[in-house]
């Protein structure tokens, strides 16, 4: 009975092994999970790219829940998603903005020319708030509770699928605070 | 003429190991710690470069931030922390051990193990199925009797 079950063995090994390495062919290596997720966002006091004499803080971030959207004027994705914030805003989604490592003159600019999704956007030059948040590439998408706490990331553009997601997690936020 | 070219070496040889920006460190033990811990700490962005060798933006940033530290004084695990707590273990080319790691670090232990024991075990086996008496050909007593039986009806 012992000898029968050991022979089946090298099958039960070759099996778990291939479901490991199937499971790695789905997984994007490239795709970290925050080390910031549940923690409140970092403390910034930074300039407002908009009103430059104003000076934002965490605070200015709290109320209720909102995506947090990291961009610059040097990254393509962030052209792409772009058209998609606005229309994000349109329907009623507040969204706050972190010019990242950018000029200020070409990032007014763009927003004047692409029009302006964000509430508010934080002017994060020397991108040391970005270094805070783990931010490793533009464009990168939060979302924070009314609190200010992140809970969840998005790294990549932000189109109707990955809203789909954004979606869930800030209905899942909405009813978890409420409750 | 020697002790010249041997100069010029040294002198071009300095700046090389550097990469791209020269920073300058408070004493040579310093330079030291920020040389090994950049070569310890993976880049998030291009993920098979450390942040030494990375000529990636946020590299350099990482590689100022290191800079920052260990020149006010940060020890070691200060600035492995500050990394953690930001980009996650990830970064870590040489994982901590904890929980989510013992299997990465004691894995290999414990298959070793196992091989040695079935390797034991097998041994063992063989030893106690071959009958007493049984010498390096492998045949026990009885079999070799009737190996020379056989042996000697051939030569008749």
């Amino acid at each position: 009975m012992m000898r029968r079950a050991l022979v089946f063995l090298p099958l039960a090994i070759f099996l778990g092994l291939g479901f490991f390495l199937w499971r790695g062919l789905s997984i994007d290596p490239t795709e970290l999970p925050s080390a910031r997720l549940n923690d409140p966002f970092p403390a910034f006091e930074l300039p407002s790219l908009t009103e430059p004499n104003k000076t934002l803080t965490p605070d200015d971030l709290k109320g209720e829940v909102a995506l947090v959207n990291v961009w610059a004027t040097w990254c393509p994705t962030c052209k792409e998603e772009h058209a998609f914030l606005n229309r994000l805003q349109r329907e009623g989604i507040t969204i706050y903005g972190i010019n990242y490592k950018d000029e200020p003159v070409k990032a007014r600019e763009w927003l004047k020319r692409y029009l302006d999704p964000y509430r508010s956007v934080v002017l994060d030059e020397e991108g040391l708030l970005g270094l805070d948040l783990g931010v490793y590439g533009a464009p990168e998408t939060y979302v924070i509770d009314a609190q200010g706490v992140i809970r969840y990331r998005h790294v990549g553009a932000v189109d109707s699928q990955v809203w789909e997601q954004l979606k869930t997690v800030m209905e899942q936020v909405e009813a978890g605070s409420n409750g | 003429m020697r002790a010249l070219l041997l100069t010029i070496l040294v002198v071009l040889a300095g700046p090389s190991l550097a990469a791209i920006d020269a920073y300058e460190f408070k004493d040579e033990q310093t330079e030291s710690r920020f040389q090994e811990l950049t070569a310890e700490l993976r880049c998030p962005k291009c993920q098979n470069n450390n942040i030494a060798d990375s000529n990636s933006p946020i590299a350099s940033d990482l590689r100022r931030e290191v800079y920052r530290m260990v020149q006010s004084g940060a020890s070691d695990e200060e600035v492995i922390d500050f990394m953690v707590t930001r980009y996650g273990e990830f970064v870590l080319y040489r994982p901590r051990v904890n929980e989510m790691t013992w299997l990465l670090w004691y894995g290999p232990f414990v298959l070793l193990a196992i091989g040695l024991i079935v390797v034991v075990v097998i041994a063992k086996r063989r030893k106690r199925s071959a009958e007493p008496g049984a010498d390096s050909s492998g045949l026990s007593q009885s079999e070799r009797e009737r190996l020379n039986k056989l042996l000697e009806q051939d030569k008749k």
